[in-house]
């Protein structure tokens, strides 16, 4: 069979050597750089597309699965696989790539050619994530996406870059460094409970039964390297400044793809393969979740900096998808997945909108602004959309997620789904309030009198994202229903504690998991 | 067919908001008028056909397509057509195309892209608050709930370089998402609990249950979080402040979002979830309360108030209270007769309160209007008939409505209710004919005039301001306010009570959509037909009460007429004496402030001094940085090790290899 997925992950990296060979002194071929790396991204995003068109939506299984010996001698493989829950994260990275090369044509002049090449080696690391079905894989896609991103903000980015890169690698090394040691745990208890030697296969490991006290720390140890990513409340102070510098292409990959990663890790990794302790430790990180949405909102209210503004909202909304998958049943986590396209879209969306502020006016304080729809309606349109789908109007693709992982709350606890149902009325606070101070009143700054309306190739930025909230809100259902038989098969893996805590409840798959300790049943 | 009621007028939101800035008044406009009429003309088709279907089983549905669907939770976006959606699409398209066209002379000083996108947002209103009527369950209502206040947002906001329309409209907007944060909760609620969020499937799950008397269960909660949510569309108590701000935006807005259909979202949301309502009779009573508390505090603010359109507004709150009376004493239909009328003869007071400003250029201050009488007599006579109906003067349409629910309250045994919303109906008489007198007799004050040259800050037009003589309303403006005062007059016969030889048609029309539709449902809406004796008491009751309506209808605008014609020092003295009431409901009982002060101030203060400040970049940032801080420090004492000097290094090895060697040789 043709390596469908190894193409899509590595086709970036070759557009980058690719770009590398290009000479380019001066800047002088800055064009032909540009369009080269547009045209492999795009090519890219085509690729996921069809990935999807051959999809099988009735399946759970991972599709498209490759399989080849790597180290043998610690039982590594290159193991990659999509299902319904990778598979739109793939044409999330395939659509957000090409629209963030298009939004820095005009604002990065200085080192064309290595911008192009760290933005499509990102890709693939990205794309790597999302398909390694080996954990050591996936650990090296996971580091390897942080070297492209560093220098996107430590290079490009604006006055206080360096710190913010830095951060940013500290807090995501820190860690993953404590995941590394759970990955190697988790090989090394594999030979030890199956005598059949190192695995890093993540099917393998699924259905490992575990020791309590494992399960416990290795939890916590992929769980704090994921809610570090997400990035989860406390650990969320990289972000804002992380946002701030990095340049517009840098924000939107951050929020639209990186940070997914995140909630990707907890969905594919941390949950299903310690189900115990997941079931132990939803409860704590849905209130973490639930103290997000509220801080986030709040914070991102007060916030005089619109990327600063953006990335709390990205707080409060990466909030929602952890309660989500904390709430561990259909809706809940449905919701979840369906939410971290629309944030991607949306968020993404107003981080390329506040590029194009910034790109005309140098700066991004709310209060260097207003009264801009009398001077470029045109940009406060998509501006408004994007707001629109930010606070989840129905209609427009925020709500169905939003909705879906209230009512997954509200199932497993009302409680959470109260507390965070008031993001609902803030976030129309924050995000109303801002658009007001920027679009409405009367033109307070001469500087702001002449400012350009959308150009062409501003509207082929932005009307992808325009487009893509729309249609995901309306026709939701072309997602959720790939999406079911995997999100179906991951919560059967993760509730299995649940069942065998209840055994009435009949389920066959009861003895596959070993029996709680004791002190947890009394716990939960 | 139901499809196309919503549908066409947002093909005509599409064509205008795509296209409009190439387009030509008459082009936008017509299209957009278009788009209403002929939306009216398909929800009169499809009524045509509803009537035709057998009483009882009177239910059109539609299915358009699956839009959510999730484990056991499938959302299909559907219409559902039956008499109390019929009732609503008349009116919101019938009325709705009235005021587009009134819109079309209304608005034409606006630039042609301005005047556009007007209509554009006027269109998409219509289609969103057709859907939320139209719709069969919960989730396509909220797309139609959350759709029409997208649309009031951005019509409040129309002038959005005035910072106060800018403002009026956010306030609206967030007043309207705490509603929202009830309605989802109770959405939530029931869903979990009766796993549906069909209308007619929640009603049959419903109505199992024994009514929660005594205690305040799930049905309770439930009843109440949607509660909520209806208190912030309909403005009442106590997320009414957004609405007399509203006022912001244009007047035949004002008139159609405002006053005659949107702010009715929180009414009819409780009349299609009756059967739930009935259920929870301890948050039916809240209703009631919160109602007529509404009721008579906006009465009593529109007493005072000087800008034509706030007391408008205020009256709109007001009436709205009356009708949640309706709601909370179990009279659905009553309630829904009252939100019937109400539309005709409020959206022609506001459209004749647009006429004035039209005409003076702006003007909305009461105290510089008078003696409007002559100059402009359709408005007058017009605007007349709609003060008589929402006076509940006999034989107009609001006197029918209005007597009915208040008789309802009466008889279901809630007689407080009874004289609260008649106090109201008092003071409601009382206002509207000060704002008669005020701006249409008497004589114009002086400075009136120099007002006109100026025209408006607030963009509304300025026609005909320039000339000597005030205009009335052009052509398209007269005719609908001709054709709504026709309905004032007439739409109250649809619902003739019995005791004046009628039989109350559009409730027993109504009753079916109150009730779940198996035969043997429990009759817990509403009140049954009285029977032998009982009806003949009932009918003295009801006719007594009409008398005192009557009189508390006249008693109010002998009163605004003493005072305001006869003995206009008295009015004055009296704000004096009592100054401290007068500057009370002046300043709307300082509700505004009182949440400013207690809610918005310390959340923002909160937020940016506690959370962020010191929270986020103080704690949780300085933590971090902190232990970068006691690394950097220590890794630079560790550094100091790092001399480079040969000696230092041989010393120290020196040193170790000692300690190993003792270490080995002592123990």
């Amino acid at each position: 069979m043709f390596p469908v997925l190894t193409t899509i992950v590595f086709l970036p990296l070759v557009g980058a050597l690719l770009l590398l060979l290009i000479e380019n002194r001066d800047g002088r071929r800055d064009a032909v750089i540009r369009w080269t790396a547009l045209a492999a991204s795009l090519l890219v995003f085509a690729a996921t597309l069809l990935l999807w068109s051959r999809f099988d939506p009735s399946c759970a299984d991972f599709q498209f699965v490759e399989r080849h010996d790597w180290i043998p001698s610690f039982g590594v493989q290159y193991f990659v696989g999509v299902d319904g829950i990778s598979l739109f994260l793939l044409v999330l990275t395939g659509v957000l790539t090409p629209v963030a090369l298009l939004s820095s044509w005009e604002s990065v002049h200085k080192k064309v050619k290595e911008f192009s090449a760290f933005l499509l080696v990102l890709e693939s690391a990205m794309l790597g994530v999302f398909v390694s079905l080996d954990l050591f894989l996936f650990y090296i896609f996971w580091d390897a996406m942080l070297i492209p991103m560093y220098f996107l903000i430590g290079v490009w980015g604006y006055d206080r870059r360096i710190y913010a890169a830095v951060k940013f690698i500290l807090f995501t090394a820190a860690g993953s460094v404590l995941m590394l040691l759970a990955i190697i745990g988790l090989a090394w208890m594999h030979n030890s409970i199956t005598g059949t030697g190192y695995s890093f296969d993540l099917l393998k490991l699924y259905d490992l039964r575990l020791p309590w006290q494992y399960e416990f720390w290795f939890f916590l140890a992929f769980t704090l390297a994921f809610a570090i990513k997400v990035p989860l409340f406390p650990f969320h102070t990289w972000l804002p400044d992380a946002h701030v510098e990095a340049p517009t292409a840098g924000s939107v990959i951050l929020a639209g793809v990186l940070l997914k990663m995140g909630t990707y890790g907890l969905v594919r990794f941390a949950f299903p393969l310690f189900p115990s302790a997941a079931a132990f430790f939803a409860p704590a990180l849905a209130l973490l979740a639930v103290i997000g949405i509220v801080y986030g909102a709040l914070v991102a209210m007060v916030q005089p900096d619109l990327k600063k503004l953006v990335a709390y909202s990205s707080v409060s909304h990466m909030g929602f998808v952890v309660l989500g998958i904390c709430a561990l049943n259909v809706q809940g986590m449905q919701g979840a997945i369906y939410q971290m396209l629309n944030h991607g879209i949306s968020t993404g969306g107003l981080f390329l909108i506040v590029g194009m502020l910034s790109d005309r006016r140098h700066t991004r304080q709310i209060a260097e602004f207003g009264g801009l729809k009398a001077v470029t309606p045109r940009l406060v349109a998509v501006f408004l959309l994007m707001t629109l789908s930010s606070i989840g109007l129905p209609g427009l693709n925020g709500f169905v997620g939003e909705f879906l992982i209230l009512l997954g709350a509200f199932r497993w606890d009302p409680r959470y789904a109260a507390f965070a149902a008031s993001g609902v009325i803030l976030s129309a606070v924050y995000m109303l309030w801002m658009f007001q101070r920027v679009n409405y009143g009367p033109v307070t700054h001469d500087e702001n009198r002449s400012l350009p309306d959308l150009t062409v190739r501003e509207r082929w930025v932005i009307i992808p994202m325009v487009a893509m909230a729309i249609f995901m809100g309306v026709l939701p259902g072309i997602f959720l229903r790939p999406m079911q038989p995997s999100v179906d098969r991951l919560l059967q893996r993760v509730s299995r504690e649940a069942v065998a805590r209840a055994p009435a409840a009949g389920r066959t798959d009861v003895t596959l998991r070993a029996t709680v300790p004791a002190d947890v049943r009394v716990k939960n | 067919m139901l499809l196309l009621i919503p549908l066409l007028p947002f093909l005509g939101f599409l064509v205008n908001a795509s296209f409009g800035r190439w387009l030509s008044k008459t082009m936008s406009g017509g299209v957009a008028v278009a788009a209403m009429v002929g939306s009216f003309a398909a929800s009169a088709a499809a009524s045509w056909t509803l009537l035709g279907m057998p009483a009882g089983g009177r239910v059109i549905d539609q299915d358009v397509f699956t839009w959510i669907s999730s484990g056991d939770l499938l959302v299909p976006f559907a219409l559902r057509l039956d008499p109390l959606s019929m009732v609503m699409i008349l009116v919101v398209s019938g009325i709705g195309a009235l005021i587009h066209l009134y819109s079309t002379a209304y608005m034409h000083e606006e630039r042609d892209s301005e005047y556009a996108r007007y209509f554009s947002y006027l269109n998409l209103f219509a289609a969103f608050m057709l859907v939320l009527v139209l719709a069969p369950n919960f989730l396509v209502m909220f797309v139609g709930w959350e759709g029409v206040g997208l649309c009031s947002y951005l019509l409040i906001g129309f002038w959005y370089h005035k910072t106060s329309a800018a403002d009026a409209g956010k306030k609206a907007f967030i007043v309207n998402r705490i509603g929202d944060f009830g309605f989802l909760l109770g959405v939530l609620l029931l869903f979990s609990q009766f796993g549906t969020l069909d209308f007619h499937a929640l009603a049959r799950g419903i109505s199992v249950f024994a009514p929660e008397t005594a205690r305040f269960g799930t049905l309770s909660v439930a009843a109440l979080l949607l509660f909520l949510g209806a208190t912030g569309k309909s403005a009442q108590i106590p997320l009414h402040v957004w609405l007399p701000d509203a006022m912001e935006g244009p007047t035949p807005v004002s008139a159609l979002i405002h006053a005659a259909t949107m702010v009715t979202a929180g009414v009819y949301m409780i009349g299609r979830n009756a059967v739930l309502y009935s259920h929870a009779p301890g948050v039916l009573e809240l209703v009631g309360i919160v109602g007529v508390a509404t009721a008579v505090m906006a009465a009593t603010i529109g007493l005072v108030q000087n800008d034509i359109k706030r007391v408008l507004a205020y009256s709109t709150v007001s009436q709205l209270g009356l009708m949640f009376v309706a709601m909370g004493v179990g009279a659905y239909a009553a309630g829904i007769f009252h939100l019937f009328t109400h539309a005709f003869f409020k959206a022609l007071l506001f459209l004749g309160s647009g006429a004035v400003i039209h005409a003076l250029a702006g003007e909305q201050d009461l105290r510089r209007m008078g003696g409007l009488r002559k100059e402009l007599p359709i408005t007058y006579w017009t605007f007349l008939v709609g003060a008589l109906a929402i006076a509940g003067i006999p034989l107009l349409s609001g006197f029918f409505s209005k007597d009915e629910l208040l008789y309802r309250a009466y008889a279901n045994g809630h007689p407080y209710l009874w004289f609260f919303g008649s106090l109201a109906s008092l003071l409601t008489a009382c206002y509207m004919f000060r704002l008669v007198i005020l701006a249409f007799h008497g004589e114009r004050a002086p400075d009136a005039a120099a007002k006109h040259g100026a025209g408006h800050d607030g963009g509304d037009v300025s026609q005909g301001a320039a000339h000597g003589h005030l205009h009335d309303a052009p052509r398209p403006m007269a005719i609908a306010l001709i054709v709504l005062a026709v309905g004032a007059v007439l739409a109250g016969y649809v619902g003739l009570p019995g005791v004046l030889g009628g039989s109350n048609r559009i409730e027993s029309f109504l009753e079916p959509s109150f009730t779940v539709e198996s035969a043997h449902a429990p009759a817990s809406t509403a009140q049954p037909a009285e029977t032998g004796g009982e009806a003949a008491g009932s009918a003295a009751l009801e006719g007594g009460l009409m008398l005192t309506s009557t009189l508390v209808a006249c008693t109010g605008i002998g009163l605004a007429w003493f005072f305001f014609v006869r003995r206009r020092d008295l009015a004055e003295a009296a704000a004096r004496r009592f100054q401290g009431l007068h500057r009370l409901l002046l300043n709307k009982y300082y509700v505004d402030e009182i949440y400013d002060a207690g809610i918005v101030q310390p959340v923002r203060i909160l937020s940016e001094q506690g959370l962020w400040r010191v929270l986020d970049v103080g704690v949780i940032d300085g933590a971090v940085n902190g232990v970068a801080v006691t690394i950097g420090g220590a890794s630079g004492a560790l550094r100091l090790l790092q001399t480079g000097s040969i000696r230092a290094y041989a010393a120290s090895l020196m040193l170790g290899a000692l300690l190993i060697l003792g270490y080995m040789l002592w123990w």
